[in-house]
């Protein structure tokens, strides 16, 4: 492996380059973590993994920049062992996952709600666009709104937009203390709860809902989470963090299986949705996992009518739609930028909609 | 500038088809009435409209666009017109469309804890309407009495709790907006995410030039059950952008943390009686919000480590009415820096924290090179400096200096990894700094961007984005009083 910086930059840089003149479509990952996610992967692969490591880290400006290829476990180390953290907790679905795949998906893990979403995390990019430029948007600052926020349309993206080269993020210090704690509830009466509590001011990071019982992740100092504790509620969880680390993973019961996975974007206080199959709360209400083999049609429909979308997660087909179908007027803007970005087409084509 | 409407607009044909559209009070077209329409918040800059309109329905909105769209005639959006880089600066050629009349609170919803709001409702009226639910809404630019949200969403506006709270585009969940073509379109929604890419992160902070935003939907959050801000002071600028890095290390996240320099403090003082020490070279306001038991450790933290920084004196407000006191004397500055002066300035440069202390020295540096009185007033905590330049424009060529400072100071904050706009953005003035900012690859990428939602170009044109031409002569040539920033050498003796 060649050193990673300015040679790896410039290996991916006339991969594009050649791909754009040859028209020859491009599939791009990290290190294939997510090659579930979206529609069927097409084009000859192009993998950011070897570009990696973290480029700038000042733990006292909560930013750090690191190139795409990073893998999470090497930024965890390295923001851990100042105290810090990705605050949107980011799921990795593989071991080696890297930092470009997780803000191409843009993957947000329980504490979404209450910290924001990987989106809300980026403050600059560094990326290739379809003709292989590098170009460079946002910064290393906390605010930045000099021209069009280029780097946050980057994330969730799915790579059709550009190639990720780096990535600077807002860190935030760990909390000092955590604790999960868990009642038994109905499930109309859980999702009451969870929006009841986000509307008082209590140190919440997280709140999910098995079908049986409520759990409530408090983080914060030791008074601030012992005062929380005492107005929700509830047993203490032993092992709490293992608990949120198996619903970030999808490694818990309710995800083993080979039945089509559905994510669903809610309000967070929509009512229980009437579909076949079984759901997990998560995001304080406001991310719902389904497993059902119920028609794409019949859920999107239940989900639009209660304000919100549907994303085939795993499972299904893949030739089809995975996230939501866009009116016209949005599938043209869609288009219209795909193509400023990427005029040839080239970067991971149909992984998103199939009409781009 | 507007290279679609080489001709120009025939007004008597504008204003007719208009009349199609609009009642005639909506329709201001004379030269008396358009007068208070000719400027932002920046007045340095001032251009009378070809016509100015004030629709008050959606479909209005998309009519006039539709109009203009046909005709090739641009059209500027306009809010409360508080903005401070001349992005409302009217177009001679153009309509100038005031959102104004949009002013009503449409939903509110305790339970997802959101408000539904039209673009013209006034930032600080949302929180308001929605106190006695125990809610906020969170960015709180310090013209919030004034400003709209639809000019917050097109700035993506900050204010002094965006450190721990985040800016507009942290803040809102949907956009309804009316395109270049006069097409209604939404994107984000009631979720969290919505499907595709993110349109509204690209919407917010896009300064009126890929849509109109004719509808908001804004996330509340929990009013904090305690805040308590400490005021501390310090005999040196340095030590005071030192210690903000300091707090932050110790992982603590403030609710907001200001910094005024002597200055400013004295102005301030002046103004509003805010108990200020007018003896302190520099004073730090930071607050910490939460719960009893956390307010309480992080208010001792704090103070321990500020006079450990060198403090002269830390005081913690003792009640609410003294913490109000303290946030005002902050929140007037501006105003209380302007009145000492005829005319002022208000820059809005960002650096990484760790360069505050040498930016302040090198923005001092300049000030004493023009011979022009700097103030600072500024959110240390996320690095987003407001310099306010005071100047006399009654004084030849004074107006010129006071720009060309501003200029240095933007492009100071560049070279050391910063930017040139942290929440005003770019608009009118800034033109020649994204030059600075930006490579002509990126400014293309922009462009690209730009004619991917307006391709005709009709949206606030001219603005934010320079052309290649612009860029290749300030960079080389500079302009007729600044030198170019590849030839200088520091400020200018
Ligand atoms: C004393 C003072 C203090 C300030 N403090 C702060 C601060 O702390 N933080 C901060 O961020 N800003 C601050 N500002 C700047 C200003 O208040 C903000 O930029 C604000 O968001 C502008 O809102 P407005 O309604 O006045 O918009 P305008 O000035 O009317 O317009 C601003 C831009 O938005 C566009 N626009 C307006 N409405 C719409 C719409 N509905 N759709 C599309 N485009 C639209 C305009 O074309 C223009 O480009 C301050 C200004 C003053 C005068």
């Amino acid at each position: 492996m060649s050193v990673a910086g300015p040679e790896t930059e410039q290996v991916l840089q006339a991969a594009v380059q050649q791909a754009q003149e040859q028209r020859q479509p491009l599939e791009i990952l990290g290190s294939g973590s997510k090659r579930f996610y979206g529609r069927t992967p097409v084009g000859e692969q192009l993998s950011t993994a070897a570009h990696r490591g973290v480029v700038n880290y000042e733990p006292k400006e909560l930013v750090v920049t690191a190139r795409a290829g990073t893998p999470l476990t090497e930024l965890d180390r390295v923001l851990g062992e100042q105290g810090q953290m990705l605050a949107f907790e980011p799921p990795r679905f593989g071991p080696d996952a890297t930092l470009g795949g997780t803000i191409a998906c843009g993957f947000s893990g329980p504490r979404r709600p209450y910290m924001g979403a990987a989106r809300d995390f980026v403050l600059g990019v560094r990326m290739l666009n379809g003709r292989g430029e590098v170009l460079r948007f946002g910064g290393e600052v906390m605010k930045n709104v000099a021209g069009y926020d280029v780097s946050r349309l980057m994330v969730g993206a799915l790579g059709t937009l550009g190639v990720l080269l780096e990535i600077s993020l807002k860190v935030l210090p760990a909390p000092e203390q955590e604790q999960t704690l868990v009642q038994e509830l109905g499930s109309l009466q859980a999702i009451q709860v969870m929006n009841q509590w986000a509307a008082r001011p209590l140190p919440l990071s997280a709140a999910a809902y098995d079908g049986m019982r409520l759990y409530l992740r408090l983080s914060g100092t030791a008074g601030a989470v012992s005062a929380g504790r005492s107005q929700v509620g509830g047993d203490p969880l032993p092992d709490g963090e293992a608990f949120w680390q198996a619903l970030r993973e999808q490694r818990n019961a309710f995800f083993d299986h080979q039945r089509p996975l559905w994510r669903l974007s809610m309000p967070p206080g929509a009512p229980v949705l009437d579909l076949p199959g079984k759901q997990f709360i998560d995001w304080g209400g406001a991310q719902r996992w389904l497993i059902s083999d119920a028609a794409p049609e019949s859920i999107r429909l239940v989900v639009q009518q209660q304000g919100g979308h549907a994303t085939l997660f795993r499972g299904g087909d893949r030739a089809g739609e995975r996230f939501h179908p866009l009116p016209p007027p949005l599938v043209e803007i869609h288009r219209n930028l795909k193509h400023a970005f990427d005029p040839s087409n080239i970067f991971n084509p149909g992984r998103l909609y199939p009409e781009f | 500038m507007n290279t679609m409407n080489e001709q120009s607009t025939d007004k008597t044909a504008l204003v007719a088809a208009l009349r199609e559209i609009l009642p005639p009070e909506s329709i201001i077209h004379t030269e008396e009435e358009l007068r208070p329409y000719e400027c932002d918040g920046l007045p340095a800059y001032r251009l009378m409209p070809l016509v100015a309109v004030l629709p008050e329905r959606v479909e209005q909105v998309q009519q006039v666009m539709r109009l203009c769209h046909q005709m090739g005639v641009p059209v500027v959006a306009r809010g409360a017109a508080t903005g401070l880089s001349g992005g409302a600066l009217p177009l001679a050629d153009g309509v100038l469309l005031s959102l104004a009349r949009f002013n009503r609170i449409i939903d509110i919803d305790n339970v997802n804890r959101t408000a539904r709001v039209q673009p013209g409702v006034r930032n600080l009226a949302i929180s308001q309407a929605v106190a006695a639910l125990g809610l906020y809404y969170a960015p709180d630019p310090s013209s919030q009495i004034a400003c709209t949200i639809g000019g917050n969403v097109a700035e993506n506006a900050g204010g002094v709790h965006c450190l721990k709270y985040g800016l507009t585009v942290h803040n809102i969940l949907e956009l309804k907006l009316v395109t270049a073509a006069g097409e209604l379109i939404t994107v984000g929604g009631e979720s969290l995410d919505a499907a595709g890419y993110d349109l509204l992160a690209l919407m917010t902070g896009s300064e009126g030039m890929l849509g109109i935003v004719v509808e908001i939907l804004v996330r509340l959050l929990p009013s904090p059950e305690r805040a308590q801000v400490l005021l501390a002071a310090f005999d040196s600028v340095e030590r005071a952008a030192n210690s903000v890095g300091e707090i932050i290390a110790a992982g603590i996240i403030p609710a907001g943390l200001e910094m005024m320099d002597g200055f400013a403090i004295r102005a301030a003082e002046a103004f509003v009686h805010a108990g200020y020490p007018t003896d302190a070279q520099a004073i730090l306001l930071c607050e910490v919000d939460g719960g009893n038991e956390e307010v309480s450790a992080h208010v001792n933290q704090v103070r321990q480590l500020l006079l450990d920084q060198g403090a002269t004196e830390v005081r913690t407000a003792r009640d609410e009415a003294e913490r109000v006191r303290f946030w005002k004397g902050r929140k007037s500055a501006f105003p209380a820096v302007g009145r000492l002066s005829p005319d002022y300035y208000c820059m809005d440069g960002t650096v990484p924290r760790r360069r505050l202390a040498e930016v302040l020295t090198g923005i001092g540096e300049l000030s004493r090179s023009y011979e022009l009185q700097v103030a600072n007033v500024f959110h240390a905590g996320d690095g987003n400096l407001h310099p306010l330049i005071l100047f006399d424009s009654n004084n030849p060529g004074e107006l010129k200096r006071a720009e060309d400072l501003g200029a240095e100071i933007l492009e100071l904050c560049v070279k050391v990894g910063g930017s040139i706009t942290g929440e005003h953005g770019v608009g009118h003035e800034k033109l020649h700094q994204m030059c600075v900012q930006f490579s002509p690859a990126e400014l293309e990428q922009f462009r690209a961007v730009k004619r991917a939602l307006d391709p005709r170009g009709l949206l606030n044109p001219g603005k934010v984005i320079p052309q290649p031409r612009h860029c290749s002569e300030y960079k080389s040539l500079g302009t007729d009083t600044l030198i170019p920033p590849q030839q200088r050498v520091g400020g200018r003796g």
